[in-house]
């Protein structure tokens, strides 16, 4: 901080002070004591964020709660919160959330031959297959489901 | 060269994302209090609605074609429209974010209309929302090729690069439609029998400076080719920071009033704390309704000092409602009112004044504390008693869609 006189009669100065430089003070993270200093120290990271873990793009993710038992398989249960991705390319086997005749759906991409499918993960609900008469668009790729236990 | 990425009908199509079944239906969005229309897809605006017609006088047209139509959700569109300029922050180091739904793009090395249609696929994957690309020597004439990509290409991008398809665009745009030029100005500019934009590239220029000023004669040299206005990569800090609403209904209820106007101000102070600046002067305005001519019009202003520079919710409120006071009159029915913030700089350069009262690190730490609680347990749960609780003031929002990416009990759910 440097100081600048900005005014001046016999009995006094006024200065401005100048704020634009900063001085980096050494920084202790225990804090200045006088005991044995923590042998952990040196060892600390960066705690472990989930939003890191699971997000990758979160420009183009989004979050989707499920209901219903159609992907039971896959490992998608009823109340599960879905994270979708939409700049992953879709390809052959990955889940995807699309949105069918009107509505939307979860469901398991599969290509047979020349023919597409969206495929359930329970042996109650039949694969649909993707037509050019249906109304159907891609809304992005499943990512990861979570799933709570309490 | 310089790009311009404008959403299509921005509003609308963000209501679109998470209700892909409303594609090819006409939609429109009304203004706050569902009164006007401020948003339309292609399928309404071809249906005649006009852009802030009155939701109320085309009630029949509405239900004869099934338009949807939405409150304005600015959570959503605030959320979508973070996310296009994230997306295009992945393809350009140096861009401009000119409004909600636009932004200005530095394609100087790599100007193809591959590379535009690649980033216009890219927003729309991601993101869900279309957008047009408009790419020239310079911001004017990228707005010119943007309305040509918008309106007259399938791909949605077009490129102004030289001499003819310059002249030809120009030629056939209207000199009222150019960036920059005002109802007036392009008033006066016809009357000198300037009417399109080749016109007014090709008109005296101190003919341009004696009736439009300097800035005229920018757009001009702009049109020609000539860079005036550069690219701002950085934000600069807001001038002034202001919450206006018009009320649900006219009201006489002071008591009512002051709860509004309390909380507009705690709401220029959050985010005053957010920008990590603070104000000195502060203005308070009211209005009656001015479409009734039938009730007593009062539109009263007045702008107060703080002595130090704040951001503190408790001083601006408190100074806010001193403000109100002074000009409330008990018999008038007001519609509306608006805290405005101003002589903005940034914290660590306030000087407290000789007669401060206040602790002012321990207010610091206050707010700073009330602001995390409200991050984390939602907007206002901890607030100032002058806010009150039942926010009667509050536009009616009656067809408002679900805040499907800020709010996790709105998310999209799906019966799987």
């Amino acid at each position: 901080m440097k100081l600048k006189s900005i005014y001046k009669t016999k009995t006094l100065e006024l200065y401005a002070s100048e704020n634009s430089t900063t001085l980096n003070m050494p920084y202790f993270e225990n804090g200045v004591s006088a005991g044995f200093p923590s042998p952990a120290e040196d060892h600390t990271q960066s705690k472990i964020d989930l939003n890191n873990l699971l997000i990758e793009n979160p420009s183009a993710t989004y979050y989707v709660r499920v209901n219903g038992d159609s992907m039971l398989g896959a490992g998608i249960v009823n109340g599960d919160l879905l994270i979708v991705d939409r700049s992953i390319e879709v390809t052959n086997n990955c889940i995807v959330v699309a949105h069918v005749d009107g509505e939307f759906t979860v469901k398991r991409i599969k290509k047979v031959k020349k023919k597409t499918f969206l495929q359930a993960e329970n042996n109650n609900y039949k694969p649909i297959e993707i037509t050019k008469e249906m109304d159907f668009e891609l809304f992005g790729v499943v990512a990861h489901a979570i799933h709570h236990f309490v | 060269m310089i790009g311009l990425v404008d959403c299509n009908n921005f509003y609308a199509s963000c209501e679109r994302v998470f209700k892909p079944h409303l594609k090819k239906k006409p939609i429109i969005v009304l203004s706050n209090n569902d009164g006007c229309v401020i948003a339309r897809s292609n399928e309404a605006k071809a249906l005649g609605i006009k852009m802030g017609e009155p939701a109320f006088k085309i009630k029949k047209l509405i239900a004869k074609n099934k338009v949807s139509v939405f409150s304005t959700n600015f959570a959503l569109y605030g959320d979508l429209s973070h996310r296009v300029m994230e997306t295009l922050k992945t393809e350009f180091n140096r861009f401009e974010i000119y409004s909600i739904d636009e932004a200005f793009l530095d394609f100087s090395a790599l100007t193809s209309i591959d590379r535009a249609i690649f980033v216009r696929n890219k927003i729309r994957q991601w993101t869900g929302i279309p957008v047009s690309i408009g790419i020239a020597p310079t911001k004017t004439l990228a707005k010119i090729a943007n309305h040509i990509a918008k309106n007259y290409t399938k791909k949605g991008v077009f490129i102004l690069n030289n001499e003819t398809n310059i002249k030809r665009a120009l030629s056939t745009f209207q000199v009222e439609d150019l960036w920059g030029i005002g109802k007036r100005s392009a008033y006066k500019l016809k009357k000198l029998g300037i009417k399109t934009a080749l016109d007014f590239k090709n008109a005296e220029t101190t003919c341009v400076k004696y009736n439009l000023s300097i800035n005229g004669t920018h757009i001009q040299r702009e049109l020609k080719g000539e860079q005036c206005y550069e690219l701002k990569t950085h934000q600069s800090r807001k001038k002034s920071i202001s919450t206006t609403r018009s009320f649900a209904k006219e009201t006489k209820n002071y008591n009512l009033i002051k709860e509004a106007v309390s909380n507009f101000a705690n709401n220029c102070a959050i985010k005053l704390r957010n920008e990590k600046s603070c104000c000195s002067k502060l203005t308070v305005f009211l209005m009656t309704n001015f479409y009734k001519t039938n009730i007593k019009q009062h539109h009263p202003k007045i702008t107060l000092f703080f002595s130090t520079a704040t951001n503190d919710s408790l001083e601006i409120s408190s100074m806010a409602i001193k403000a109100l006071n002074t000009i409330y009159k008990v018999n008038c029915a007001y519609k509306k009112a608006g805290v405005i913030v101003h002589q903005i700089k940034p914290e660590k350069e306030v000087q407290i004044s000789l007669f401060n009262k206040i602790d002012r690190k321990k207010r610091n730490n206050l707010m700073q504390s009330v602001d995390k609680i409200n991050i984390i347990m939602g907007r206002n749960k901890v607030r100032l008693a002058s806010q009150g609780y039942e926010k009667n003031w509050e536009l009616k929002k009656k067809q408002l869609s679900p805040c499907y990416t800020t709010q996790i009990k709105d998310i999209l759910t799906i019966q799987i």
